[in-house]
């Protein structure tokens, strides 16, 4: 028993002799290498009970025109009909891109955020612990929490921004913050990256304490400068804590669905219409499943694609640096 | 400029941009916090009224049903689905992601990096995207607007983040500690009771405080999923306030306040566990 502990020890597993229908025999002599299975056979059963068996259902879903107020539509197969409408869809474009744009704003913001933040609390001597307790906050708060949160406080009329901005008199009107297109856009951004970016600042500055003192002292007596000491020690191995952070991150930037659906619903007049609120709008408003399942499609494989992109590039990180202890 | 006025600055400085982070980060949540407490209207007048003139629990008291007025919003039931919801979902998470965190700590096996890979994918399909043939199955099932349902959902949602972190803590146990035990005769299951289990057992804690939050917050799928108080959670029950033609501000910042409350008490508690979860789970070969 000792040897699986290491695994390796264990070797190739002997060549299988069936004596019949003897599974007790099999499993006693074949227990070492069935012990994994058997212990990751329901976190995996669960999966695919929950979650891939109605995307296999979603997939079929999306190749019918189905509507919920016509049940039997589901049985009719059209192919690619819905994706094709898909693609010559503006206001689909439009979303996809606002999505995209909505994304790459939100994250680098965040990690660059979050590195200065980081660096900052790491050269504070006081106080560090409760600091890094006060960030862990936002990350906790629900994300329709945050939303209804930046709600009131961008209201134009009783948010607590506007009336700052009021009594300081830096302005005399009301200033449109979730009215505006863009300075909608811009809300929930905010709001997003408010939530956000205590993942990363929280997951580098864990990094930041790991880090071992001698290379950089090594580096300032041969003559560094402080940029250059961050540029080629603290960032190349402050990089698989941003890979965790960012993987983290890919796993649940849906969650922006939630502060988007409670601050501006998509609107004004679709504006900030992101691809999950108009799967929302087109599934349950418009009844319309086949085209929302379509699009909730290429949603996953965009959410896949982004986490399988830092989840590869946090595995090689990791083996570049060792291991990140 | 000399040296020590130069070091004084900088540390000046330094305070200076901490303090305006812990401001931007404290400031909005505070001020919902306080906003729960105040009549509905001191936050709606105009001019605005800064310094809060008279705090109240009446807020409270209306959305939970108690004293004169009343919000026509059963919080009560909300809050009650809720709790039964998360804690059920991140008990039946905990005990899954534990076997499988366990293994992956423990374990080779081949695929391995592949199965861990493939769990975590299947946690990034978007909360509404899934929630489509969620919904569909569901209702053919019969369980739509059923604690059961949201529970079932919860579960999946959580095992893929349990076993990463759960892996993350037992690896950093030594298995040197495990082997000793069963060279003494203890077998391995009673080695992983009485030495592994109780070693990572504040950093399970954790995991389980980010499986609970996890159900709590949960706003995509379970807006979908229910319909009535059978089954609505607090997130959902909060979307309830803005249906009506005026914004009941104070009511919302009270909710707001039952929803934050568990999650700042349980976030505390567990902190410095969770990150060192997070920071050494993961797939390292």
């Amino acid at each position: 028993m000792i040897e699986t502990a290491r695994g390796r020890a264990v070797g190739p597993a002997p060549p299988l002799r069936r004596r019949g229908p003897d599974l007790i025999r099999y499993i006693r002599t074949h227990q070492t290498r069935l012990t994994p299975v058997l212990l990751l056979a329901p976190a995996i059963l669960t999966m695919l009970f929950v979650v891939a068996m109605p995307l296999a259902f979603s997939l079929w879903t999306s190749l019918t025109p189905y509507r919920l107020t016509r049940p039997e539509t589901i049985e009719t197969f059209i192919g690619l009909r819905n994706y094709i409408r898909l693609f010559q869809d503006e206001d689909f474009w439009a979303a996809f891109g606002r999505t995209i744009l909505f994304l790459a704003i939100a994250l680098n913001v965040e990690f660059l955020l979050g590195l200065c933040i980081a660096l900052l609390i790491n050269k504070i001597t006081w106080g560090q612990r409760m600091l890094r307790t006060i960030m862990m906050f936002p990350m906790m708060f629900s994300p329709i929490l945050v939303g209804f949160q930046f709600k009131f406080i961008f209201n134009d009329n009783i948010g607590i921004l506007n009336n700052a901005l009021q009594s300081l008199g830096i302005t005399d009107q009301a200033i449109a913050w979730l009215v505006d297109g863009r300075l909608a856009m811009f809300s929930i951004i905010f709001a997003e990256v408010w939530m956000s970016t205590s993942v990363f600042a929280i997951l580098l500055l864990a990094g930041l304490f790991a880090m071992p003192r001698d290379p950089i002292e090594a580096a300032r007596v041969d003559g560094c400068n402080p940029w250059q000491v961050f540029r080629h020690i603290t960032l190349p191995f402050l990089m698989p804590f941003a890979f965790i952070a960012m993987t983290i991150r890919s796993l649940d930037v849906a969650r922006a669905y939630d502060i988007v659906a409670v601050m501006t619903d998509g609107g004004p007049a679709g504006r900030t219409e992101l691809l999950w609120t108009m799967i929302a709008r087109t599934g349950y408003e418009n009844a319309r499943m086949g085209q929302a399942n379509a699009m909730a499609y290429i949603s996953t494989i965009l959410s896949i694609a982004f986490t399988y992109y830092f989840f590869t590039k946090l595995v090689a990180a990791r083996r570049y640096m060792g291991g990140a202890e | 400029m000399n040296r020590a006025l130069k070091n004084q600055i900088k540390a000046a400085g330094l305070w200076l941009a901490t303090f305006v982070v812990m401001v931007i980060m404290c400031v909005p949540g505070l001020w919902v916090v306080l906003s729960g407490f105040r009549p509905n209207r001191e936050i709606l007048a105009k001019p605005p009224i800064w310094i809060p003139q008279d705090l109240t629990l009446s807020n409270f008291a209306k959305i939970f049903g108690f004293g004169a007025e009343q919000v026509a919003i059963p919080v009560l039931s909300y809050f009650g689905n809720s709790m039964v919801i998360a804690i059920t979902s991140t008990l039946i998470a905990l005990s899954i992601g534990m076997a499988g965190g366990y293994a992956f700590a423990r374990f080779r096996f081949r695929f391995k990096n592949s199965v861990f890979l493939g769990l975590m994918l299947f946690r990034a399909v978007p909360g509404i995207a899934l929630s489509l043939p969620v919904f569909m199955l569901w209702s053919w099932l019969g369980i739509i607007d059923t604690q059961l349902g949201l529970i079932i959902v919860y579960v999946s949602l959580n095992v893929p983040f349990t076993i990463w972190l759960i892996d993350g803590f037992f690896r950093q146990i030594p298995i040197s500690l495990s082997e000793a035990a069963q060279v003494d005769g203890c077998t391995r299951w009673q080695a992983f009771w009485k030495i592994e289990f109780p070693l990572a057992r504040s950093g399970v804690a954790a995991a389980g405080v980010f499986a609970f939050l996890t159900s709590w917050n949960e706003f995509a799928l379970a807006s979908q999923l229910t319909r009535s108080t059978d089954s609505k959670t607090l997130p959902v029950g909060l979307m309830d306030f803005t249906a009506q033609f005026t914004i009941d501000w104070a009511g919302m910042c009270a909710m707001a306040v039952i929803i934050i409350v568990p999650a700042l008490v349980l976030t505390f508690l567990v902190q410095k566990h969770l990150i060192s979860g997070l920071t050494f789970g993961g797939v390292k070969g």
